[in-house]
């Protein structure tokens, strides 16, 4: 028996520790917003933040988990207005839309990191999150505009 | 900060006769001179390290072991000449193209750790795990890629470039977590071309031989 806390909630987990995260996460959580892709983090979809970290939850074992902060796209923001999410509405980003929880993730940790990234700085940053659609140049754009969200609610 | 490792080439070994004129201690030992020379290899002689029995040749053979290990993938792959690590059998540009980051553990959303487990993955092309997996950081990259035989001896004994690190930590480092997951390869990666016993044996005998670098 395993205790997750995500999003500030805490689950008990009633399967091995060896489980991937991101079974946890969606079939006995609920939260089905991270999504499966490869299995083997070479896509991305599956991000989600453990202690802040964009972790890829396919290959992260439950026991890795216990203890930690998880949060997942549903617990990035209260009212889905962190401005990443803000932007993505704005330039009404994907197009299929299935790995753009996990983009959403990574472009959240780059931008807590490094607020001002330059075109390089994303690049580097969202090189491992695989878009199928090919939205990279507005997930490029979005994210130049969530940092301007994001500079301007520092402001204000 | 001045190197204290003192380097004479071309010393013949015919003649190695005596460690010769200057001694000097100042609370450590502080520096050799050799007046001989050396057709075989270059004597790289550590100021806080005395050799049981200096003998070039030894060292020299068992250095050849040390290095086919070193440049082999499993090692190798974490110690490129970019930014970038290296991967698979080929060592090939790692896909996704995870930045060193400054502490070697990558940047932003692409940290090492994010993919690589504290053990490895099961599954082919699934991410080989250890829990301190990081590249070199960038202020000491410590690169074995592209290096000669001569070049690698010569950087691996170089405090300045081998992490700080003295005669005493480089005999530690052959059970270093990261040096021994070389020898627990991810599914369809293949070991090292000795084993870790045959490689700690050839590192220790090459450092307390001489620590004597390859002449190529």
């Amino acid at each position: 028996m395993s205790v997750l806390k995500i999003n500030g909630k805490s689950y008990t987990i009633d399967a091995d520790e060896n489980m991937p995260l991101l079974w946890a996460i969606r079939d006995i959580a609920g939260l089905t917003g991270t999504k499966f892709g490869c299995g083997v983090a070479q896509c991305g979809a599956c991000v989600v933040h453990l202690d802040g970290e964009a972790v890829r939850s396919c290959v992260t074992k439950v026991s890795r988990a216990q203890g930690k902060q998880i949060t997942t796209i549903e617990g990035l923001s209260k009212n889905n207005d962190h401005p990443v999410q803000q932007a993505w509405q704005d330039i009404d980003v994907p197009q299929c839309g299935y790995c753009h929880s996990g983009q959403i993730m990574s472009a959240a940790v780059l931008l807590r990191e490094n607020p001002n990234p330059t075109d390089e700085d994303i690049d580097t940053a969202m090189a491992g999150n695989i878009c199928r659609c090919g939205t990279y140049p507005r997930i490029r754009k979005a994210i130049h505009n969530a940092a301007e969200i994001q500079r301007n609610s520092t402001k204000s | 900060m001045k190197n204290p490792f003192k380097i004479n080439k071309n010393i013949k070994l015919k003649k190695i006769a005596v460690p010769v004129t200057v001694l000097l201690l100042t609370g450590s030992l502080t520096a050799f001179s050799y007046n001989t020379e050396l057709t075989t290899s270059t004597y790289v002689k550590s100021p806080d390290f005395l050799e049981k029995k200096k003998d070039s040749v030894a060292s020299v053979k068992a250095f050849e072991k040390v290095y086919s290990v070193l440049m082999s993938p499993r090692c190798m792959n974490c110690h490129p000449i970019g930014d970038i690590p290296l991967q698979g059998e080929d060592s090939h540009i790692h896909t996704m193209q995870p930045k060193r980051g400054k502490d070697g553990k990558g940047l932003y959303a692409m940290k090492c750790a994010n993919c690589h487990q504290p053990e490895n993955t099961p599954g082919l092309h699934a991410p080989p795990g250890n829990p301190n997996w990081h590249l070199p950081p960038a202020d000491m990259k410590m690169v074995f890629e592209g290096k000669t035989a001569n070049q690698l001896a010569k950087q691996l004994i170089d405090p300045n470039q081998n992490g700080h690190k003295d005669m005493k930590k480089l005999i530690e480092h052959a059970d270093d977590g990261l040096v021994l997951a070389g020898w627990k390869p991810a599914e369809g990666l293949k070991l090292p071309p000795i084993s870790h016993k045959e490689f700690k044996k050839a590192w220790i005998t090459w450092l307390e031989t001489g620590a004597y670098a390859p002449k190529q």
